[in-house]
């Protein structure tokens, strides 16, 4: 029998704000431990949270960007249960009324475009860290991420395929980076994501039994874990043997899914509304000015660039992969309106620098006017295209302006007919055998006669000019 | 009296508090539960039909506080009360 996966994603976003959800602490990560501390998020008796009010509207932001109903009325309630890293004991989350439910991102497949719903996003706090020591039997526990703020992002179970779960999650975390409102870094965990994966006989409408999958850091254990899972509950039910339902951890070392064995197997989190804490109310007018300032997201500005600049899918694709690289292209166009030359010389060139020191767009050496003035150099023929790399280059390793290298290294472009011809005159003079030949029909020799013009003038000769000027010369 | 709670509900809160009860304690727990249930199933009595469900007595909502660090506490006064501590992390045995 064939079997079809059924999985659902819960991505758990860290809001980009300065302080901490419920108190003033610092956000900053990487602080010495327990040094971003207070009574309210050490869970101290007698203190009260109050909500950052930027949380709740960075929270709509992403609501309102996967087209979800906002609740007028929601509400925290406190998760209850044991260990180290949640000092209260509880977590303060959101149960029967979160912020916001029903949306829906697209994603694009090979198949083409297709919709996941999401199930509901609502607002919490972050846990703190812990840290086992190797030889002693002792954790240590740092409390500086307790209260730092998280969404929740629930889908539908609508994912049918690991790829489609990876490129879900890539979806909600270019939105999520386009609204400015988390970085999405998975290595560090201000992006993480639990997978609920059940499979069912191929066309069926009923669901199979689920597990949970946890401890996946990055894209490729996410796609990679759930492939494992699949293998995992297949083979169970090939044997008639039952899934049972649970939740696993992922051993990226070992590549295989290890059941956490009932320690939170009881899922008795005893909700209820947390006392400390009164309900938000939110009204269209506060919906509206949240709308009204959202930027243009992903799918709108690739689409967009494919229409006002003629760029391919796929151009448009990498151009629109970050707000900030989709800006970079539009300032280059602006001053230098000839799209696909600013397209490819951005996506191979800068990119490729960029990749190589792992340095985002924003922290580039090379400003957009500083490429505009080099597009300049090269579209006038002041440079040739090789000599353009090499500036580039050159621009990149120590943020000197393109004409300040072209003039400090001699680069200009040789133009002028008569240093050519005296350069072309030498080479002739100085291959008479190869001349001979040529003029006996063996033409494939013109590559080397070119070769040393540009040999002798050190790079700079204008190729088309040799070429005119070599022909002629042959002519004889 | 019907008995709303049993000795196997008792015992399972008392897992999931992490308390450790004596049988005598059980027993105990299970009977004040019951009682204490019993009490609250007086107020079913009113008629609460037209009543919206609410969460809190006071008609307070949408209180914030803007985006603002403030100064946290001081490391030490944050580990004073850990059972054990390395001067940077609360200690406890170890889990995982």
């Amino acid at each position: 029998m064939t079997y079809e996966p059924v999985i659902g994603l819960e991505v758990h976003a860290q809001l980009l704000t300065r302080s901490k959800i419920f108190c003033g602490c610092s956000t900053t990560f990487g602080a010495s431990p327990n040094s971003h501390t207070c009574p309210v998020c050490l869970g101290m008796p007698g203190v009260l949270p109050v909500l950052n009010r930027s949380v709740v509207e960075y929270s709509l932001r992403m609501a309102l960007a996967t087209h979800c109903r906002i609740a007028p009325y929601s509400q925290f309630a406190r998760k209850n249960y044991f260990y180290p890293d949640l000092p209260k004991g509880y977590q303060i989350s959101q149960y029967e009324l979160p912020l916001a439910r029903d949306g829906w991102v697209e994603i694009r497949t090979e198949a083409g475009i297709k919709k996941i719903r999401i199930h509901r996003i609502h607002m919490e706090e972050d846990a703190g860290k812990l840290v086992h020591d190797e030889y002693q039997p002792v954790s240590y526990v740092d409390f500086n991420r307790t209260g730092v703020p998280l969404i929740e992002i629930v889908s539908e179970p609508d994912i049918a395929s690991p790829e489609e779960a990876a490129t879900y999650l890539r979806t909600l975390r270019e939105i999520l980076r386009y609204l400015e409102i988390c970085d999405g870094n998975m290595e560090e965990g201000s992006l993480r994501c639990d997978a609920n994966i059940s499979l069912r006989p191929t066309g069926a409408k009923f669901l199979g039994v689920k597990t949970e999958l946890k401890n996946m850091n990055s894209f490729k254990n996410v796609q990679k874990a759930l492939e494992f899972e699949i293998r995992r509950q297949s083979a169970l039910l090939e044997r008639g043997e039952p899934v049972v339902q649970e939740t696993r951890l992922w051993d990226a070392n070992r590549n295989i899914t290890v059941s956490m064995r009932g320690k939170e197997e009881a899922h008795d989190y005893r909700y209820f509304p947390d006392p400390d804490l009164v309900p938000i109310e939110i009204d269209a007018d506060w919906i509206q000015t949240v709308r009204s300032s959202l930027p243009e997201l992903p799918d709108a500005k690739r689409n967009r660039f494919m229409d006002q600049y003629g760029l391919s899918s796929s151009d448009a694709d990498v151009l629109t992969s970050s707000r900030s690289l989709a800006d970079y292209f539009e300032a280059v166009v602006r001053a230098f309106p000839q799209p696909k030359t600013a397209a490819n010389w951005i996506m191979s060139e800068l990119m490729r620098e960029l990749k190589k020191d792992d340095c985002e767009v924003e922290d580039c050496p090379v400003s957009p006017d500083n490429l505009v003035e080099l597009l300049s150099l090269l579209d006038s023929g002041t440079v040739s295209g090789k000599m353009a790399k090499g500036v580039f280059e050159e621009m990149y390793a120590t943020g000197k302006t393109a004409s300040t290298i072209v003039a400090e290294k001699g680069l200009k472009q040789v133009k002028d007919a008569g240093t050519i011809e005296s350069l072309v005159e030498e080479v002739l003079s100085e291959n008479t055998v190869e001349v001979t030949q040529y003029r006996a029909g063996k033409e494939k020799l013109m590559g080397f006669f070119v070769g040393q013009v540009m040999k002798k003038s050190k790079g700079k000769a204008n190729p088309q000019m040799v070429n005119e000027i070599l022909r002629k010369k042959l002519r004889g | 009296m019907s008995e709303k709670i049993t000795r196997e509900e008792v015992r399972h809160v008392a897992t999931l508090a992490r308390l450790e009860l004596m049988e005598a304690e059980e027993s105990r727990m299970t009977r004040h539960l019951n009682q204490v249930l019993a009490y609250m199933e007086k107020l079913n009595e009113l008629d609460t039909s037209d009543v919206p469900a609410t969460t809190h007595a006071i008609e307070l909502k949408n209180v914030f506080r803007p985006d603002e660090v403030i100064p946290s506490l001081d490391r030490a006064k944050a580990l004073n009360n850990a059972p054990q501590s390395d001067g940077a992390s609360f200690v406890v045995p170890k889990v995982i």
